[in-house]
């Protein structure tokens, strides 16, 4: 599977699919311009799982925007597999998976995995066959003919995740995908997505203002800070990757939770705390 | 037993409508016996039962000539005439060609009222320039471009289906404008994300969307089309339709008001009928929709 996305688009098997070089947004509007993001460079390599997180109004899925060309940066430079960020657009490079399923009602679970494979007109056998295998890999191969409203909220956000994959995506973008889902359901999607990342090899970029989920799912956490929104800190997690929920009892996981959670206070100017460390671990392991 | 409590909860609304026609009946024979004209049968209705009322008040909309008694219409249904034909009969079969004529103008209608409203929603000047001219266009009186338009167009069937059409493209319109732009925005972004162009959107989000809009103005312009296939029968002369019967109605009115007020118990019914017949098509094509009691959630 890893083949098939690395040969779809054709590129260099070498260099960043994702990078932007001072990258800067600013809102216009009535009350003035807001800026929203401030000279961002951040590169992004194949099949890495980069988690964007930082306190509300930081512009992290402003950033995730921009990415996926659904709006355009202010200035600097956004490069995606080697093309401009609209070009891979075209190109449909992008899954896209946001807070909300946004499955279609009229639609059965099947036809709204199909519809970017009917976008781009291809075959219905094929078509079918793609749908059947995502429902597959998203566990809700006996679905298919329901209706999206007869599932629960974590059905349905998978059936979004499966519709973003059926066009073997070279970038997942994902917005707070799990942010609505309660926590038992939350971390068994970690897990699925985890498993999912690892079959089809794909570069995923998460926005997520939980903590324990960005050092659960990242090889890579961006902290970002808001006013103006700026990258304050790039935390790599060393943990191993194959995780399950045994990594979430680790003492790495515990001190990489803690270093995020630092990272994302000093963004915001206040001291650490040095009890953090014991709360986080208190936290992580009710959790 | 699901099946029959279905059944009880389909006929619901029927019985409702029986009960409510049953007291506007009640209402219109109170009304005459409080101040119509004397009430004299020596038989009445073949019961046997004499009667003779004189109502103690006397109201001129409420006599004979303007408000017929109820059995009076239902008499008149039945009466024969010269060819032996039940006026039923004759009012049934120029209420089928007037539906037929109602029909052909709503399909009209329909699709240019779509149309419209596809391109004023892809060209978002024109909603500024052509809706004003369109509301215009709604405010000349049907009857004074009725014969403009039949006997300019041609004086038949497609003459009358064009009065008909004016008269239904607007609420489509203006309802489909409003539905066009009822999708979820983040919909629109997901199908952004796979560069879809915008007959796509079209087709896969915006026309799905825009049912719930389309189908009440489908009903307002099918109810329309009926008065609309009246007006545009007058000027042309066609003596096929109901049309004809209700001019027909009016001028012996004096004479017998029976068969203009039977004329238009069997318009109503065509406007019911379209009216019905919409709804029905509205829910085949819904049936798999979210139902109402699970409500919209995030």
């Amino acid at each position: 599977m890893t083949d098939t996305v690395t040969d779809r688009a054709g590129r260099p098997a070498s260099g960043p699919v994702v990078e932007l070089v001072d990258t800067s947004k600013v809102f216009g509007g009535s009350a003035g311009p807001v800026e929203a993001l401030n000279r961002i460079n951040l590169s992004i390599g194949r099949g890495e799982f980069v988690s964007l997180i930082g306190p509300s109004g930081c512009g992290k899925s402003t950033l995730l925007r921009i990415v996926g060309d659904l709006i355009s940066a202010s200035d600097g430079m956004v490069t995606v597999n080697g093309k401009s960020a609209r070009q891979a657009r075209l190109d449909r490079d992008y899954g896209m998976v946001f807070q909300a399923p946004v499955l279609f009602d009229w639609r059965t679970v099947r036809q709204n995995v199909e519809l970017p494979l009917e976008i781009l007109r291809r075959p219905k056998a094929e078509r079918e066959a793609k749908a059947r295998d995502m429902l597959e890999l998203v566990e809700l191969g006996t679905f298919g003919g329901h209706r999206p409203w007869q599932l629960s909220g974590g059905m349905q956000q998978r059936v979004a995740i499966a519709r973003a994959l059926a066009l073997d995506p070279a970038i997942l973008l994902m917005d707070e995908p799990f942010g609505a889902l309660d926590e038992m359901t939350r971390e068994r999607m970690n897990l699925e997505l985890l498993r999912i990342w690892d079959r089809t090899g794909t570069t995923v970029i998460f926005v997520t203002h939980s903590i324990p989920e960005a050092v659960f799912l990242s090889t890579r956490v961006v902290v970002m800070s808001a006013r103006p929104g700026r990258i304050t800190d790039l935390i790599e997690v060393d943990l191993p990757r194959d995780r399950n929920v045994e990594t979430r009892e680790m003492e790495r996981y515990f001190e990489l939770v803690t270093r995020v959670r630092e990272a994302l206070r000093s963004g915001e100017g206040a001291p650490a705390d040095p009890t953090e460390a014991a709360r986080v671990r208190a936290e992580g392991l009710s959790a | 037993m699901p099946p029959r409590r279905s059944l009880a909860r389909g006929a619901r609304p029927v019985v409702g409508f029986g009960v409510i026609v049953l007291l506007i009946l009640v209402a219109w024979e109170g009304a005459k016996w409080l101040a119509g004209d004397p009430w004299r049968y020596e038989s009445f209705l073949g019961t046997g039962i004499s009667i003779d009322h004189r109502p103690p008040f006397r109201l001129v909309p409420v006599n004979d000539i303007n408000l017929p008694h109820v059995w009076s219409i239902v008499e008149e249904f039945a009466s024969v005439d010269a060819r032996g034909t039940t006026t039923l009969a004759v009012l049934v079969g120029a209420g089928l060609f007037t539906l037929r004529n109602a029909a052909v103008g709503f399909a009209i209608g329909a699709v240019v009222g779509l149309t419209l409203a596809i391109i004023i929603v892809h060209v978002r000047f024109l909603e500024r320039s052509l809706v004003p001219l369109l509301v215009v266009s709604q405010t000349i009186p049907i009857i004074a471009i009725a014969p403009l338009i039949v006997i300019g167009l041609r004086a038949d069937w497609l003459g009358v289906a064009a009065v008909t059409s004016y008269l239904t493209f607007f609420p489509v319109t203006i309802a489909a404008i409003r539905g066009l732009r009822a999708f979820d925005p983040r919909a629109h972004e997901l199908l952004t994300s796979y560069a879809a162009d915008r007959r796509t959107v079209l087709w896969k989000l915006r026309l799905p969307s825009s049912t719930a809009y389309l189908f009440t103005a489908f009903k307002i312009a099918a109810t329309g089309s009926i008065v609309g296939a009246i007006v545009g029968e007058l000027p042309s002369g066609m003596s096929q339709g109901l049309a004809r019967q209700i001019l027909t109605g009016m001028q012996y009115y004096t004479l017998g008001p029976s068969y203009l007020w039977a004329a238009i118990v069997i318009a109503s019914a065509l406007g019911i009928g379209a009216f019905v017949l919409v709804t029905l098509v509205e829910r085949w094509v819904l049936r798999d929709a979210r139902p109402a009691e699970s409500g919209a959630e995030a």
